[in-house]
């Protein structure tokens, strides 16, 4: 079971209250997360990574265990913590004011 | 253009009975605004979608409870939502705006080329007889439609084919702001970009026009008379006599008799001919009301003062409507599709501001009152007349 946590806004959007888990039959990559979630929750399609490219979003990033994933692969495993739900995956809205 | 024409009255709706509903896009959520036929009192719900731009909301003129808004964010991307009951409730639709094709490029500031990039949907157009078929404007500037409820969206790729390589971005985006269905005519569209102007289609899209002959954009463009490029504010048209069209160019007020074949200015005695929001009164195709703002680049009224004005000969004679709005330090903006205008009988008008303000006159304009004073940052308000 993969934890997952989502900035206020798409918590609103997906209508979820806190956390959201997530149930992985393969290796636990950043892109197998994001497919994850967007399967189980399409109106996030789009909010976090682009529809088509499926690029991140400028002001999105992604941590894990105090780790910045935000520029790493989609393929990049996870840390075990998160992999095995010790830890939750967090997706960021960037500080992005000026 | 300067002679008086007679003041045709049209499609009145009676009835004391009959509702009004604000649909309200802030900067910040979206609010519905209600009242009875008096237009008095005022329930104002919201927001909805709190902390996410409200680009705009509106309501298909078949079905006034199917309303579809435009949601979005710079961080989280275009979002559509679509409402079954008036507004109260919600629901997420389809939000996937994908280019037709290779999406090509545009002028950039720097006079080359750029690709184009969608950014977000600054108007929806709910189709005049079908709940169902919703048209969408997008920054880059672009038309989608969707035929079923919003759940897919597909380009009208012709549009962009209409010279858009030599389209540029204003200062606020180029952006696709104004759709206007010919109600005598299901094949004949009109829309207008910033900074690309005005284009139409008489074959529901299959092929686009320029439609900007007229318009004069010196110290703007290097050519002044230019076929594509001038900074169209807002155009709108009175549903009776869809060959008239009225405009709020960034510099000018502009008036077409010809569906937009040719332009002519109306700005007469105006105090300024720059603002965003033009609209026509519900009744009487030959009164529409203006937002004069000082310059474009202080963007607030002259003198501190709220004045809306009123043409009641399609243009050039101007009359200031005061009464009701603050007369002194005041410093917002009336953004484009931030002003309309009810069916009833007499006419409301309506228009929200950057200092979030709504204000409404039961009147055709002659006195307004503040309904909300203190939303978001206004950016769009649109007024169903509810049976």
């Amino acid at each position: 079971m993969i934890r997952v946590l989502l900035p206020t806004h798409l918590r609103t959007l997906a209508r979820v209250g806190g956390e959201v888990q997530l149930d992985l039959q393969n290796a636990v990559t950043i892109g197998a997360v994001l497919d994850g979630l967007e399967t189980a929750y399409p109106v996030l399609r789009g909010s976090i990574r682009d529809h088509v490219t499926l690029r991140r979003r400028p002001f999105v990033r992604y941590f894990a265990c105090q780790q910045d994933l935000s520029h790493e692969p989609l393929e990049t495993r996870l840390p075990e913590p998160v992999a095995t739900g010790v830890e939750p995956f967090l997706i960021i809205g960037a500080l992005a004011g000026g | 253009m300067g002679t008086k024409r007679k003041r045709p009255v049209t499609g009145k709706k009676k009835g004391r009975a009959s509702g009004v509903r604000l649909l309200v896009g802030t900067r910040k959520g979206a609010f519905v605004l209600t009242s009875d036929g008096k237009r008095d009192k005022w329930d104002v719900s919201g927001p909805h979608f709190a902390g996410w731009e409200m680009y705009h909301l509106k309501g298909s003129p078949v079905d006034p409870n199917r309303i579809y808004a435009s949601q979005t964010s710079g961080w989280f991307g275009q979002k559509i939502q679509r409402s079954n009951d008036g507004g109260k409730t919600w629901e997420p639709i389809g939000d996937k705006f994908v280019y037709e094709g290779v999406p090509g490029t545009h002028q950039w500031y720097d006079g080359t080329q750029h690709p184009w990039e969608f950014k977000r949907i600054w108007h929806l157009e709910p189709s005049l007889t079908d709940p169902d078929t919703v048209y969408a404007g997008a920054e880059d500037a672009a038309l989608f439609r969707t035929t079923d409820g919003g759940q897919t969206w597909q380009e009208l790729p012709a549009l962009r084919s209409a010279k858009g390589h030599l389209w540029q971005p204003g200062a606020g985006g180029m952006g696709l702001h104004t759709i206007l269905l010919d109600p005598s005519n299901p094949n004949r569209i009109y829309i207008a970009i910033s900074a690309a102007g005005v284009f139409r289609t008489d074959d529901a899209g299959k092929t686009w026009r320029p439609m900007n002959s007229g318009l004069k954009s010196p110290y703007q463009l290097p050519d002044p008379d230019s076929e594509v490029g001038h900074c169209v504010h807002r155009i709108t048209l009175h549903p009776s006599r869809p060959g008239v069209l009225f405009m709020q160019k960034h510099w000018d007020v502009m008036r077409s008799d010809n569906a937009a074949e040719s332009w002519n200015e109306v700005s007469g005695n105006l105090p300024t001919d720059f603002g965003f929001p033009i609209e026509v009164h519900a009744h009487e195709p030959e009164t529409i009301y203006v937002v004069p703002i000082k310059s474009d680049s202080e963007h607030f009224p002259p003198d501190g003062k709220l004045r809306v004005y009123r043409s009641r000969s399609g243009g050039n004679e101007w009359e200031a409507l005061t009464k009701g709005l603050p007369q002194r330090d005041c410093y917002v903006n009336v953004l484009r599709d931030a002003m309309a205008a009810d069916s009833l009988d007499p006419c409301g008008v309506y228009f929200g501001t950057t200092g979030g303000q709504v204000y409404g006159s039961a009147n055709a304009g002659n006195s307004w009152k503040a309904i909300v004073r203190d939303l978001p940052a206004v950016l769009s308000v649109e007024a169903q007349t509810l049976a």
